[in-house]
């Protein structure tokens, strides 16, 4: 199958990449990036492990073409906080022992930056409904949503 | 997945032109349900025709009449978060904020929603609710129908294999009237509707009367279904809770449902005349609110 070529902006950074149409970006940044810090949970949607921010918005990345990359800016879990630096999110999960497999984390941080991009200081009850579409099977969910609220207490008022 | 080739026409003449190269199409607005389903080999296709470069699918206009008229490939997001029509037709946000979570409205449209032909598809009974018509389109021509129209049953709707749909029209609301979309999840969020119901309630000037109803539901027949026969057992009468039982009523009895794993014949016709009432119950604190 003719692979296309596909200019993006991943993480910052230009990135051309070759793809089938049928390849999801999922795959893309996994099999051909070797971008392995977005999961794979549900591919079909339901679960949020894959959560990318696509143009600034969160979308699962099982549910969007590679081809459809073309011109697009893209952020992973690689190109939020680094190993120096963590991003608020990221320290807080830490503080707050918000994972305990791990495999959901990415996705909710992707989300939950998206959150707090858009309103760096919501309550509660916004966060459960804005990361209603992330799964986690260990954690039972209320230390995740109190480390996003923790978070978003040390967040200025745009990041 | 099977293979297959990606088309990103810019203009509807280059997607009309697709459209007629002989190849099975298929069409691409958010992709939250057509990449699924060609994963799980639910449908195939030769080529997938990517519609969200075309500037008539993704644009959004409200006229200087109240009209809003939106591309068939729009994402939900993008249309909840304007809050002028957030304001004129809070029906319509009621449907676009619980397709899916946050992820899935980031791509998901109304077009895609409609065309997938759901009979739990949530835009649906909104848009009926709301006298939405769409604009549907073809190297032929233009044509227009009510939104009621559109579906033949589950997966089926009234496009021709050269047509695309280009976009939901939703008219000004009239006067001294109110909408109102919800469903019955098991859970708070991110479900498919067991059953769900849309209503738009319109009284005369005095406020005391019930001019007209229009009680659209979703997920208790084939297609989304128009209750008639609300609007019959009600127009004239004052909007209380004895006139919105016989439009619940109408609602029931009009409803054809199945038992899945959802939910049962029984449980979804209750469901069906409880949910119809409380629609009509939430159209009319609306109208109450705006005047
Ligand atoms: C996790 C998850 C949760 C969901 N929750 C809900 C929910 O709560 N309620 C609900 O109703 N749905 C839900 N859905 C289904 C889906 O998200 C919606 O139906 C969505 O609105 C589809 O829009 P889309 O733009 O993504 O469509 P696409 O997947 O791009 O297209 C859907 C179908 O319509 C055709 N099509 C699209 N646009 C056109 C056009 N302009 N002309 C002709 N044909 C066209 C495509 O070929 C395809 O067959 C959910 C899906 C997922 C994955
Ligand atoms: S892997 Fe994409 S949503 Fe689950
Ligand atoms: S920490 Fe294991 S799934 Fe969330």
């Amino acid at each position: 199958m003719a692979r296309t070529q596909v200019q993006s902006r991943i993480n910052g950074v230009d990135t051309d990449f070759l793809c089938e149409p049928r390849q999801s970006v999922l795959e893309v940044l996994r099999d051909e990036l070797g971008l392995t810090g977005s999961k794979e949970g549900c591919n079909n949607g339901n679960c949020g492990a894959c959560s990318v921010l696509l143009n600034g918005r969160v979308v699962n990345s099982c549910c969007v073409l590679g081809v459809e990359l073309e011109g697009a800016e893209l952020t992973t879990i690689e190109g939020i906080g680094n190993p120096d630096k963590l991003h608020p999110l990221q320290q807080a999960f830490l503080e707050e022992a918000a994972l305990q497999c791990g495999i959901c984390t990415p996705g909710f941080i992707v989300s939950a930056k998206a959150l707090l991009d858009a309103e760096p200081h919501p309550d509660e009850h916004r966060v459960r409904f804005w990361l209603a579409g992330n799964l986690c099977r260990c954690t039972g969910y209320d230390k995740i949503v109190r480390a996003v609220l923790k978070a978003a207490d040390q967040m200025p008022e745009k990041v | 997945m099977e293979a297959f080739d990606y088309l990103a026409p810019h203009s509807l003449l280059e997607a009309y032109a697709a459209l007629g190269n002989g190849r099975r199409s298929l069409m691409l607005a958010g992709g939250t349900d057509v990449i699924v389903q060609l994963r799980e080999d639910r449908r195939h296709c030769d080529q997938l025709i990517d519609l969200k470069h075309i500037p008539e699918m993704m644009s959004m206009k409200l006229t200087p009449e109240g009209r809003l008229e939106i591309g068939a490939a729009k994402p939900l997001a993008e249309i909840y978060e304007d809050g002028e029509i957030a304001r004129r037709f809070p029906a319509l946000i009621d449907s676009a904020t619980i397709i899916g979570g946050t992820a899935i409205q980031s791509r998901a449209s109304f077009g895609g929603n409609l065309c997938n032909a759901s009979p739990a598809a949530d835009s649906a009974p909104a848009l009926m609710a709301l006298a939405a018509r769409l604009v549907i389109g073809s190297s032929r021509g233009t044509r227009e129908m009510p939104v009621e129209e559109f579906f033949l049953g589950p997966g089926r709707n009234a496009l021709q294999p050269d047509e695309l749909l280009l976009q939901v029209i939703v008219p000004a609301q009239p006067a001294h009237s109110g909408a109102f979309y919800h469903r019955f999840i098991p859970r708070n969020e991110m479900d498919i509707a067991v059953a769900s119901a849309g209503a738009r309630i319109t009284l005369d000037a005095a406020g005391e009367r019930i001019e007209s109803v229009r009680v659209a539901l979703g997920a208790v027949a084939a297609t989304p279904l128009m209750v008639a026969g609300a609007n019959t057992a009600v127009v004239g009468k004052p909007p209380t809770a004895e006139t919105f039982a016989l439009a619940g009523q109408a609602a029931a009895e009009l409803a054809t449902p199945i038992t899945d794993m959802r939910g049962s014949i029984a449980q979804r016709k209750h469901l069906a005349s409880v949910l119809t009432v409380r629609a009509l119950e939430g159209a009319l604190l609306r109208l109450r609110e705006n005047h």
